[in-house]
Protein backbone atom coordinates (compact mmCIF):
# COMPACT_ATOMS: atom_id res chain seq x y z
CA UNK A 1 0.00 0.00 0.00
CA UNK A 2 1.31 3.48 -0.81
CA UNK A 3 2.70 5.96 1.66
CA UNK A 4 0.05 8.44 0.57
CA UNK A 5 -2.65 6.07 1.57
CA UNK A 6 -1.06 5.59 4.94
CA UNK A 7 -1.91 9.21 5.77
CA UNK A 8 -5.58 8.40 5.38
CA UNK A 9 -5.35 5.26 7.45
CA UNK A 10 -6.50 6.97 10.58
CA UNK A 11 -10.01 5.72 11.13
CA UNK A 12 -10.49 5.51 14.88
CA UNK A 13 -9.16 2.18 16.03
CA UNK A 14 -11.40 0.48 18.55
CA UNK A 15 -9.91 0.40 22.02
CA UNK A 16 -6.45 1.49 20.85
CA UNK A 17 -4.28 1.14 23.93
CA UNK A 18 -2.83 4.35 25.36
CA UNK A 19 0.53 2.65 25.94
CA UNK A 20 1.03 2.33 22.19
CA UNK A 21 1.04 6.12 21.71
CA UNK A 22 4.50 7.68 21.47
CA UNK A 23 5.32 10.61 23.71
CA UNK A 24 7.92 13.35 24.21
CA UNK A 25 10.58 13.97 21.58
CA UNK A 26 9.58 10.87 19.63
CA UNK A 27 5.98 12.08 19.32
CA UNK A 28 7.22 15.52 18.24
CA UNK A 29 9.49 14.06 15.56
CA UNK A 30 6.69 11.81 14.29
CA UNK A 31 4.38 14.84 14.14
CA UNK A 32 6.96 16.89 12.21
CA UNK A 33 7.59 14.00 9.78
CA UNK A 34 3.89 13.50 9.32
CA UNK A 35 3.32 17.22 8.64
CA UNK A 36 6.19 17.23 6.14
CA UNK A 37 4.64 14.26 4.37
CA UNK A 38 1.26 16.03 4.40
CA UNK A 39 2.85 19.18 2.89
CA UNK A 40 4.62 17.06 0.28
CA UNK A 41 1.34 15.49 -0.68
CA UNK A 42 -0.23 18.95 -0.99
CA UNK A 43 2.46 20.12 -3.45
CA UNK A 44 2.18 16.87 -5.38
CA UNK A 45 -1.61 17.02 -5.73
CA UNK A 46 -1.88 20.79 -6.15
CA UNK A 47 -0.20 20.65 -9.56
CA UNK A 48 -1.99 17.55 -10.82
CA UNK A 49 -5.41 17.67 -12.51
CA UNK A 50 -8.29 17.64 -11.91
CA UNK A 51 -8.24 21.11 -10.33
CA UNK A 52 -10.97 21.92 -7.83
CA UNK A 53 -11.50 25.47 -9.11
CA UNK A 54 -15.04 25.90 -7.76
CA UNK A 55 -14.12 24.68 -4.28
CA UNK A 56 -10.97 26.84 -4.34
CA UNK A 57 -13.03 29.95 -5.23
CA UNK A 58 -15.63 29.10 -2.59
CA UNK A 59 -12.97 28.67 0.11
CA UNK A 60 -11.19 31.87 -1.02
CA UNK A 61 -14.46 33.76 -0.67
CA UNK A 62 -15.16 32.24 2.74
CA UNK A 63 -11.66 32.93 4.09
CA UNK A 64 -11.55 36.48 2.73
CA UNK A 65 -15.12 37.41 3.50
CA UNK A 66 -15.14 35.94 7.02
CA UNK A 67 -11.93 37.68 8.04
CA UNK A 68 -12.41 41.01 6.30
CA UNK A 69 -14.38 42.88 9.01
CA UNK A 70 -12.17 41.68 11.87
CA UNK A 71 -8.96 42.39 9.95
CA UNK A 72 -10.26 45.82 8.94
CA UNK A 73 -11.30 46.89 12.46
CA UNK A 74 -8.08 45.57 14.01
CA UNK A 75 -5.88 47.26 11.39
CA UNK A 76 -7.69 50.58 11.80
CA UNK A 77 -7.27 50.51 15.61
CA UNK A 78 -3.62 49.44 15.29
CA UNK A 79 -2.84 52.35 12.94
CA UNK A 80 -4.71 54.84 15.10
CA UNK A 81 -3.28 53.71 18.46
CA UNK A 82 0.26 53.29 17.19
CA UNK A 83 0.20 56.84 15.82
CA UNK A 84 -1.33 58.35 18.98
CA UNK A 85 1.19 56.60 21.23
CA UNK A 86 4.21 57.50 19.08
CA UNK A 87 3.26 61.14 18.57
CA UNK A 88 4.20 62.51 22.07
CA UNK A 89 7.61 60.77 22.00
CA UNK A 90 8.46 62.07 18.54
CA UNK A 91 7.21 65.53 19.53
CA UNK A 92 9.83 65.67 22.34
CA UNK A 93 12.55 65.37 19.69
CA UNK A 94 10.76 67.67 17.24
CA UNK A 95 10.43 64.77 14.80
CA UNK A 96 6.66 64.56 14.32
CA UNK A 97 7.17 64.97 10.58
CA UNK A 98 8.72 61.50 10.68
CA UNK A 99 5.51 59.99 12.03
CA UNK A 100 3.90 58.91 8.70
CA UNK A 101 7.14 57.28 7.54
CA UNK A 102 7.74 55.53 10.86
CA UNK A 103 4.19 54.22 11.12
CA UNK A 104 4.10 53.04 7.52
CA UNK A 105 7.42 51.18 7.76
CA UNK A 106 6.43 49.55 11.06
CA UNK A 107 2.98 48.64 9.82
CA UNK A 108 3.92 47.33 6.38
CA UNK A 109 7.12 45.53 7.36
CA UNK A 110 6.02 43.89 10.54
CA UNK A 111 2.88 44.72 12.48
CA UNK A 112 0.24 44.42 9.81
CA UNK A 113 1.42 41.08 8.28
CA UNK A 114 1.92 39.43 11.67
CA UNK A 115 -1.30 40.68 13.28
CA UNK A 116 -3.37 39.85 10.17
CA UNK A 117 -1.84 36.38 10.01
CA UNK A 118 -2.56 35.84 13.71
CA UNK A 119 -6.18 36.89 13.21
CA UNK A 120 -6.44 34.46 10.28
CA UNK A 121 -4.82 31.71 12.35
CA UNK A 122 -7.49 32.24 15.00
CA UNK A 123 -10.49 32.68 12.76
CA UNK A 124 -9.68 30.62 9.68
CA UNK A 125 -7.39 28.05 11.33
CA UNK A 126 -9.88 27.09 14.02
CA UNK A 127 -12.70 27.00 11.46
CA UNK A 128 -10.85 24.69 9.07
CA UNK A 129 -9.51 22.51 11.91
CA UNK A 130 -12.95 22.02 13.45
CA UNK A 131 -14.72 21.55 10.11
CA UNK A 132 -12.33 18.88 8.85
CA UNK A 133 -12.19 17.10 12.20
CA UNK A 134 -15.97 17.07 12.28
CA UNK A 135 -16.02 15.64 8.74
CA UNK A 136 -13.56 12.97 9.88
CA UNK A 137 -15.62 12.07 12.97
CA UNK A 138 -18.86 11.82 10.98
CA UNK A 139 -17.09 9.65 8.37
CA UNK A 140 -17.68 12.19 5.57
CA UNK A 141 -14.02 12.06 4.55
CA UNK A 142 -14.11 8.26 4.59
CA UNK A 143 -17.25 8.38 2.44
CA UNK A 144 -15.43 10.48 -0.17
CA UNK A 145 -12.44 8.15 0.05
CA UNK A 146 -14.43 4.95 -0.53
CA UNK A 147 -16.31 6.54 -3.42
CA UNK A 148 -12.93 7.19 -5.09
CA UNK A 149 -13.48 10.98 -4.95
CA UNK A 150 -9.99 11.99 -3.72
CA UNK A 151 -10.97 13.96 -0.59
CA UNK A 152 -7.43 15.27 -0.15
CA UNK A 153 -7.63 17.13 -3.42
CA UNK A 154 -11.16 18.41 -2.85
CA UNK A 155 -10.86 19.34 0.83
CA UNK A 156 -7.20 19.99 1.62
CA UNK A 157 -5.67 21.34 -1.59
CA UNK A 158 -8.50 23.82 -2.12
CA UNK A 159 -8.31 25.17 1.45
CA UNK A 160 -4.52 25.49 1.63
CA UNK A 161 -4.43 27.17 -1.82
CA UNK A 162 -7.19 29.56 -0.76
CA UNK A 163 -5.30 30.48 2.42
CA UNK A 164 -2.10 31.06 0.41
CA UNK A 165 -3.99 33.46 -1.87
CA UNK A 166 -6.20 35.24 0.66
CA UNK A 167 -3.78 35.96 3.54
CA UNK A 168 -1.55 38.23 1.38
CA UNK A 169 -4.66 40.01 0.03
CA UNK A 170 -5.94 40.52 3.58
CA UNK A 171 -2.53 41.89 4.60
CA UNK A 172 -2.61 44.44 1.74
CA UNK A 173 -6.10 45.43 2.85
CA UNK A 174 -4.92 45.69 6.48
CA UNK A 175 -1.94 47.85 5.40
CA UNK A 176 -4.27 50.32 3.69
CA UNK A 177 -6.74 50.49 6.59
CA UNK A 178 -3.91 50.85 9.16
CA UNK A 179 -2.52 53.83 7.22
CA UNK A 180 -5.97 55.42 7.14
CA UNK A 181 -6.18 54.85 10.92
CA UNK A 182 -2.79 56.48 11.28
CA UNK A 183 -3.86 59.46 9.14
CA UNK A 184 -6.89 59.98 11.39
CA UNK A 185 -4.64 59.61 14.47
CA UNK A 186 -2.31 62.34 13.18
CA UNK A 187 -5.26 64.64 12.56
CA UNK A 188 -6.71 64.17 16.04
CA UNK A 189 -4.02 66.40 17.51
CA UNK A 190 -3.16 68.59 14.57
CA UNK A 191 -3.78 69.04 10.90
CA UNK A 192 -2.01 67.16 8.14
CA UNK A 193 -3.53 66.93 4.68
CA UNK A 194 -4.16 63.58 3.02
CA UNK A 195 -1.68 64.36 0.23
CA UNK A 196 1.10 65.39 2.64
CA UNK A 197 0.58 62.35 4.87
CA UNK A 198 0.59 59.81 2.07
CA UNK A 199 3.35 61.69 0.26
CA UNK A 200 5.59 61.10 3.30
CA UNK A 201 4.48 57.48 3.51
CA UNK A 202 5.34 56.59 -0.08
CA UNK A 203 8.54 58.66 -0.16
CA UNK A 204 10.02 56.68 2.71
CA UNK A 205 8.89 53.21 1.68
CA UNK A 206 11.52 51.22 -0.23
CA UNK A 207 11.29 48.03 -2.23
CA UNK A 208 13.13 46.27 0.61
CA UNK A 209 10.37 47.35 3.03
CA UNK A 210 7.51 46.09 0.92
CA UNK A 211 8.74 43.03 -0.99
CA UNK A 212 9.98 40.75 1.85
CA UNK A 213 6.94 41.69 3.92
CA UNK A 214 4.67 40.71 1.03
CA UNK A 215 6.50 37.46 0.26
CA UNK A 216 6.36 36.23 3.85
CA UNK A 217 2.57 36.55 3.87
CA UNK A 218 2.36 33.70 1.34
CA UNK A 219 4.27 31.54 3.81
CA UNK A 220 1.92 32.68 6.58
CA UNK A 221 -1.04 31.63 4.44
CA UNK A 222 0.53 28.27 3.68
CA UNK A 223 1.31 27.64 7.37
CA UNK A 224 -2.25 28.52 8.46
CA UNK A 225 -3.87 26.39 5.75
CA UNK A 226 -1.51 23.46 6.04
CA UNK A 227 -1.50 23.19 9.85
CA UNK A 228 -5.25 23.59 10.24
CA UNK A 229 -5.97 21.09 7.45
CA UNK A 230 -3.42 18.66 8.88
CA UNK A 231 -4.91 18.84 12.36
CA UNK A 232 -8.49 18.50 11.14
CA UNK A 233 -7.87 15.87 8.47
CA UNK A 234 -5.92 13.64 10.85
CA UNK A 235 -8.18 14.06 13.86
CA UNK A 236 -9.11 10.65 15.22
CA UNK A 237 -10.31 11.08 18.76
CA UNK A 238 -14.06 11.34 18.27
CA UNK A 239 -15.97 14.50 19.17
CA UNK A 240 -13.31 15.44 21.73
CA UNK A 241 -10.85 15.49 18.84
CA UNK A 242 -12.85 18.23 17.06
CA UNK A 243 -12.16 20.76 19.81
CA UNK A 244 -8.59 19.55 20.13
CA UNK A 245 -8.00 19.89 16.38
CA UNK A 246 -9.36 23.46 16.34
CA UNK A 247 -7.32 24.42 19.38
CA UNK A 248 -4.04 22.90 18.25
CA UNK A 249 -4.52 24.34 14.74
CA UNK A 250 -4.63 27.86 16.20
CA UNK A 251 -1.74 27.35 18.62
CA UNK A 252 0.58 25.69 16.09
CA UNK A 253 -0.30 28.10 13.26
CA UNK A 254 0.38 31.10 15.55
CA UNK A 255 3.72 29.62 16.56
CA UNK A 256 4.56 28.93 12.92
CA UNK A 257 3.79 32.57 12.04
CA UNK A 258 6.35 33.84 14.58
CA UNK A 259 8.96 31.33 13.41
CA UNK A 260 8.42 32.23 9.74
CA UNK A 261 8.58 35.93 10.66
CA UNK A 262 11.87 35.42 12.48
CA UNK A 263 13.35 33.58 9.48
CA UNK A 264 11.99 36.22 7.08
CA UNK A 265 13.69 39.02 9.05
CA UNK A 266 17.02 37.18 8.91
CA UNK A 267 16.69 36.51 5.18
CA UNK A 268 15.64 40.09 4.32
CA UNK A 269 18.52 41.47 6.41
CA UNK A 270 20.91 39.52 4.18
CA UNK A 271 19.70 41.61 1.21
CA UNK A 272 19.73 44.90 3.13
CA UNK B 1 -40.47 3.14 -10.92
CA UNK B 2 -40.73 1.50 -7.52
CA UNK B 3 -40.76 3.43 -4.28
CA UNK B 4 -40.48 2.16 -0.72
CA UNK B 5 -44.22 2.23 -0.35
CA UNK B 6 -44.49 -0.17 -3.31
CA UNK B 7 -41.99 -2.61 -1.83
CA UNK B 8 -43.74 -5.82 -0.88
CA UNK B 9 -42.41 -7.77 2.09
CA UNK B 10 -39.89 -10.21 0.67
CA UNK B 11 -36.68 -11.78 1.77
CA UNK B 12 -33.31 -12.10 0.11
CA UNK B 13 -33.85 -15.85 -0.21
CA UNK B 14 -36.00 -15.09 -3.26
CA UNK B 15 -33.12 -13.40 -5.05
CA UNK B 16 -30.93 -15.08 -7.66
CA UNK B 17 -27.34 -15.54 -6.60
CA UNK B 18 -24.48 -17.16 -8.50
CA UNK B 19 -21.44 -19.13 -7.45
CA UNK B 20 -19.07 -16.57 -8.98
CA UNK B 21 -16.98 -15.07 -6.17
CA UNK B 22 -16.65 -11.28 -6.15
CA UNK B 23 -14.92 -11.04 -2.77
CA UNK B 24 -12.50 -13.51 -1.28
CA UNK B 25 -10.90 -12.91 2.11
CA UNK B 26 -8.45 -15.34 3.62
CA UNK B 27 -6.86 -15.45 7.09
CA UNK B 28 -7.37 -11.75 7.66
CA UNK B 29 -5.72 -10.34 10.78
CA UNK B 30 -5.83 -6.83 12.21
CA UNK B 31 -4.61 -5.54 15.55
CA UNK B 32 -4.55 -2.16 17.27
CA UNK B 33 -1.55 -2.17 19.56
CA UNK B 34 -1.79 -5.34 21.60
CA UNK B 35 -5.52 -5.68 20.95
CA UNK B 36 -6.17 -8.30 18.26
CA UNK B 37 -9.47 -7.34 16.64
CA UNK B 38 -9.50 -9.75 13.69
CA UNK B 39 -7.64 -12.97 14.52
CA UNK B 40 -8.32 -15.10 11.48
CA UNK B 41 -11.22 -14.28 9.20
CA UNK B 42 -11.88 -16.18 6.00
CA UNK B 43 -14.99 -15.54 3.95
CA UNK B 44 -16.24 -15.13 0.42
CA UNK B 45 -19.09 -13.23 -1.21
CA UNK B 46 -20.78 -14.49 -4.35
CA UNK B 47 -22.19 -12.37 -7.16
CA UNK B 48 -25.71 -11.19 -6.38
CA UNK B 49 -25.61 -12.57 -2.84
CA UNK B 50 -26.44 -10.82 0.43
CA UNK B 51 -23.98 -11.96 3.08
CA UNK B 52 -24.71 -10.98 6.66
CA UNK B 53 -21.86 -10.58 9.15
CA UNK B 54 -23.14 -10.62 12.71
CA UNK B 55 -21.38 -10.49 16.04
CA UNK B 56 -21.17 -8.64 19.33
CA UNK B 57 -19.80 -5.09 19.49
CA UNK B 58 -16.00 -4.97 19.25
CA UNK B 59 -15.67 -8.23 17.30
CA UNK B 60 -14.21 -6.38 14.34
CA UNK B 61 -17.14 -6.28 11.92
CA UNK B 62 -16.62 -2.65 10.92
CA UNK B 63 -12.84 -3.13 10.83
CA UNK B 64 -13.43 -5.99 8.38
CA UNK B 65 -15.28 -3.84 5.83
CA UNK B 66 -12.90 -0.91 6.31
CA UNK B 67 -10.04 -3.27 5.41
CA UNK B 68 -12.02 -4.33 2.35
CA UNK B 69 -12.16 -0.78 0.93
CA UNK B 70 -8.62 0.14 1.91
CA UNK B 71 -9.55 2.51 4.74
CA UNK B 72 -7.43 0.32 7.00
CA UNK B 73 -4.45 -1.86 6.17
CA UNK B 74 -4.68 -5.47 7.36
CA UNK B 75 -1.74 -6.89 9.32
CA UNK B 76 -1.89 -10.22 7.52
CA UNK B 77 -4.07 -12.22 5.15
CA UNK B 78 -5.46 -11.47 1.74
CA UNK B 79 -8.43 -9.47 0.46
CA UNK B 80 -9.33 -10.02 -3.13
CA UNK B 81 -12.15 -8.09 -4.81
CA UNK B 82 -12.92 -8.87 -8.46
CA UNK B 83 -9.65 -10.80 -8.44
CA UNK B 84 -7.58 -7.77 -7.38
CA UNK B 85 -5.59 -7.88 -4.17
CA UNK B 86 -6.68 -4.74 -2.30
CA UNK B 87 -3.62 -4.27 -0.04
CA UNK B 88 -1.31 -4.42 -3.08
CA UNK B 89 -3.05 -1.75 -5.16
CA UNK B 90 -1.71 1.77 -5.56
CA UNK B 91 -4.03 4.71 -4.89
CA UNK B 92 -5.20 5.08 -8.49
CA UNK B 93 -5.95 1.36 -8.89
CA UNK B 94 -7.66 1.31 -5.51
CA UNK B 95 -9.91 4.22 -6.50
CA UNK B 96 -10.95 2.32 -9.64
CA UNK B 97 -11.96 -0.72 -7.54
CA UNK B 98 -13.68 1.55 -5.02
CA UNK B 99 -15.94 2.90 -7.77
CA UNK B 100 -17.40 -0.61 -8.10
CA UNK B 101 -18.09 -0.76 -4.37
CA UNK B 102 -20.80 1.13 -2.54
CA UNK B 103 -20.44 1.80 1.18
CA UNK B 104 -23.35 2.78 3.40
CA UNK B 105 -21.92 4.14 6.64
CA UNK B 106 -23.62 3.64 9.98
CA UNK B 107 -24.16 7.40 10.25
CA UNK B 108 -24.95 7.65 6.50
CA UNK B 109 -22.03 10.15 6.34
CA UNK B 110 -23.93 12.71 4.26
CA UNK B 111 -21.90 15.81 3.39
CA UNK B 112 -23.59 18.31 5.68
CA UNK B 113 -22.53 21.40 3.74
CA UNK B 114 -24.31 20.14 0.61
CA UNK B 115 -27.97 19.63 -0.31
CA UNK B 116 -29.31 16.14 -1.02
CA UNK B 117 -28.94 16.82 -4.76
CA UNK B 118 -25.30 17.90 -4.35
CA UNK B 119 -24.63 14.89 -2.11
CA UNK B 120 -25.88 12.57 -4.82
CA UNK B 121 -24.09 14.39 -7.64
CA UNK B 122 -20.78 14.38 -5.78
CA UNK B 123 -19.76 10.78 -6.62
CA UNK B 124 -20.48 11.51 -10.31
CA UNK B 125 -18.24 14.57 -10.52
CA UNK B 126 -15.40 12.65 -12.22
CA UNK B 127 -17.75 11.01 -14.70
CA UNK B 128 -17.00 12.87 -17.94
CA UNK B 129 -19.27 10.59 -20.00
CA UNK B 130 -22.43 12.02 -18.43
CA UNK B 131 -23.69 15.56 -18.98
CA UNK B 132 -25.50 17.64 -16.37
CA UNK B 133 -28.94 16.59 -17.58
CA UNK B 134 -28.09 12.90 -17.39
CA UNK B 135 -26.69 13.35 -13.90
CA UNK B 136 -29.87 15.11 -12.77
CA UNK B 137 -31.96 12.30 -14.26
CA UNK B 138 -29.88 9.73 -12.42
CA UNK B 139 -30.18 11.62 -9.13
CA UNK B 140 -33.96 11.70 -9.53
CA UNK B 141 -34.05 8.01 -10.43
CA UNK B 142 -32.14 6.85 -7.32
CA UNK B 143 -34.16 9.20 -5.12
CA UNK B 144 -37.33 7.67 -6.53
CA UNK B 145 -35.92 4.23 -5.78
CA UNK B 146 -35.49 5.10 -2.12
CA UNK B 147 -38.80 7.00 -2.02
CA UNK B 148 -37.37 10.43 -1.22
CA UNK B 149 -37.66 12.50 -4.37
CA UNK B 150 -39.31 15.30 -2.36
CA UNK B 151 -36.14 15.74 -0.28
CA UNK B 152 -33.98 16.61 -3.28
CA UNK B 153 -33.30 20.22 -2.25
CA UNK B 154 -33.16 19.68 1.50
CA UNK B 155 -30.06 19.91 3.65
CA UNK B 156 -29.00 16.78 5.60
CA UNK B 157 -29.78 18.58 8.88
CA UNK B 158 -33.44 18.70 7.83
CA UNK B 159 -33.70 14.91 7.46
CA UNK B 160 -34.68 12.25 10.00
CA UNK B 161 -32.41 9.29 10.79
CA UNK B 162 -34.29 6.96 8.44
CA UNK B 163 -34.30 9.53 5.66
CA UNK B 164 -30.55 10.08 6.07
CA UNK B 165 -29.99 6.32 5.74
CA UNK B 166 -32.05 6.23 2.56
CA UNK B 167 -30.25 9.22 1.06
CA UNK B 168 -26.94 7.56 2.02
CA UNK B 169 -28.17 4.46 0.21
CA UNK B 170 -29.20 6.53 -2.81
CA UNK B 171 -25.72 8.09 -2.91
CA UNK B 172 -24.25 4.59 -2.81
CA UNK B 173 -26.53 3.41 -5.63
CA UNK B 174 -25.79 6.30 -7.96
CA UNK B 175 -22.44 4.77 -8.89
CA UNK B 176 -24.20 1.51 -9.82
CA UNK B 177 -21.91 -0.55 -7.58
CA UNK B 178 -21.44 -4.29 -8.07
CA UNK B 179 -20.91 -4.74 -4.34
CA UNK B 180 -22.57 -2.78 -1.53
CA UNK B 181 -21.17 -2.79 2.00
CA UNK B 182 -23.73 -1.88 4.66
CA UNK B 183 -22.35 -0.89 8.06
CA UNK B 184 -25.20 -1.41 10.54
CA UNK B 185 -27.93 -0.11 8.22
CA UNK B 186 -30.72 -0.27 10.82
CA UNK B 187 -28.89 0.91 13.94
CA UNK B 188 -30.61 3.80 15.70
CA UNK B 189 -33.87 3.43 13.76
CA UNK B 190 -37.33 2.51 15.05
CA UNK B 191 -38.58 -1.04 14.22
CA UNK B 192 -40.85 0.10 11.39
CA UNK B 193 -38.17 2.17 9.66
CA UNK B 194 -35.64 -0.63 10.27
CA UNK B 195 -37.93 -3.06 8.49
CA UNK B 196 -38.41 -0.59 5.62
CA UNK B 197 -34.64 -0.25 5.22
CA UNK B 198 -34.24 -4.04 5.33
CA UNK B 199 -36.82 -4.50 2.60
CA UNK B 200 -35.16 -1.73 0.62
CA UNK B 201 -31.87 -3.65 0.79
CA UNK B 202 -33.61 -6.74 -0.63
CA UNK B 203 -35.30 -4.65 -3.30
CA UNK B 204 -31.95 -3.16 -4.33
CA UNK B 205 -30.40 -6.63 -4.50
CA UNK B 206 -33.12 -7.71 -6.90
CA UNK B 207 -33.29 -4.56 -8.96
CA UNK B 208 -29.54 -3.95 -9.36
CA UNK B 209 -28.28 -7.54 -9.01
CA UNK B 210 -25.55 -6.29 -6.70
CA UNK B 211 -23.86 -8.39 -4.05
CA UNK B 212 -23.95 -7.05 -0.51
CA UNK B 213 -22.13 -7.55 2.74
CA UNK B 214 -24.32 -6.39 5.60
CA UNK B 215 -22.86 -5.77 9.03
CA UNK B 216 -25.64 -5.87 11.58
CA UNK B 217 -26.74 -6.73 15.12
CA UNK B 218 -30.36 -6.63 14.08
CA UNK B 219 -31.75 -10.18 13.84
CA UNK B 220 -34.81 -8.96 11.94
CA UNK B 221 -32.59 -7.26 9.36
CA UNK B 222 -30.42 -10.38 9.04
CA UNK B 223 -33.45 -12.59 8.56
CA UNK B 224 -35.01 -10.36 5.91
CA UNK B 225 -31.89 -9.44 3.93
CA UNK B 226 -29.50 -12.38 4.25
CA UNK B 227 -28.91 -15.25 1.82
CA UNK B 228 -26.11 -16.43 4.09
CA UNK B 229 -25.03 -15.43 7.60
CA UNK B 230 -21.59 -15.43 9.21
CA UNK B 231 -21.17 -15.04 12.95
CA UNK B 232 -18.00 -13.39 14.27
CA UNK B 233 -16.84 -13.88 17.81
CA UNK B 234 -13.61 -12.48 19.24
CA UNK B 235 -12.15 -11.95 15.77
CA UNK B 236 -12.96 -15.43 14.48
CA UNK B 237 -15.72 -16.83 12.27
CA UNK B 238 -17.54 -19.25 14.54
CA UNK B 239 -20.57 -20.13 12.41
CA UNK B 240 -21.77 -19.89 8.84
CA UNK B 241 -25.04 -20.87 7.19
CA UNK B 242 -28.50 -19.62 6.39
CA UNK B 243 -30.35 -17.60 9.01
CA UNK B 244 -32.57 -20.59 9.85
CA UNK B 245 -29.57 -22.91 10.22
CA UNK B 246 -27.86 -20.55 12.65
CA UNK B 247 -31.07 -19.88 14.54
CA UNK B 248 -31.46 -23.62 15.11
CA UNK B 249 -27.78 -24.22 15.90
CA UNK B 250 -26.84 -26.13 19.05
CA UNK B 251 -23.57 -24.22 19.48
CA UNK B 252 -23.86 -22.33 22.76
CA UNK B 253 -22.16 -19.18 21.42
CA UNK B 254 -24.52 -19.08 18.43
CA UNK B 255 -27.58 -19.79 20.59
CA UNK B 256 -26.60 -16.92 22.92
CA UNK B 257 -26.64 -14.51 20.01
CA UNK B 258 -29.97 -15.66 18.57
CA UNK B 259 -31.83 -15.75 21.91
Amino acid sequence: MTADKAIDDNTSPPEAPEAAKPSGIRALLIEVASMTQFSGRFFKEAFLPPYEINEFLKQSYLIGNKSLPLVGITAFIMGLVFTMQSQPTLAKFGATSWLPAMVSVAMIREISPVITALICAGKVGSGIGAELASMRVTEQIDAMEVAGNRPFNYIVVSRISAAILMVPLLVIFADGIALIGSFIGVNLSGHTSFNVFFGHVFNKLDFIDVFPAFVKTFFFGFAIGMISCYKGYNSNEGTEGVGRAANSAVVLASLAIFIIDMIAVQVSNLFN
Amino acid sequence: MQTTTDIKPQTAADANTSEEEVVHIEHLKKSFGSHEVLKDVTLHLNKGENLIVMGKSGTGKSVLIKCMVGLMDPDAGSISIFGQSIPDLNEKELNEVRKKIGFLFQSAALYDSMTVRENLEFPLRDNKEMNGEEKTKMVEEVLNNVGLIDAIDKMPSELSGGMRKRIGLARTLIQRPDIILYDEPTTGLDPITSREISHLIVDIQKKYGSAALVITHDLDCARITGNRVILLNEGLVIAEGTYDELENSHDERVCDFFK
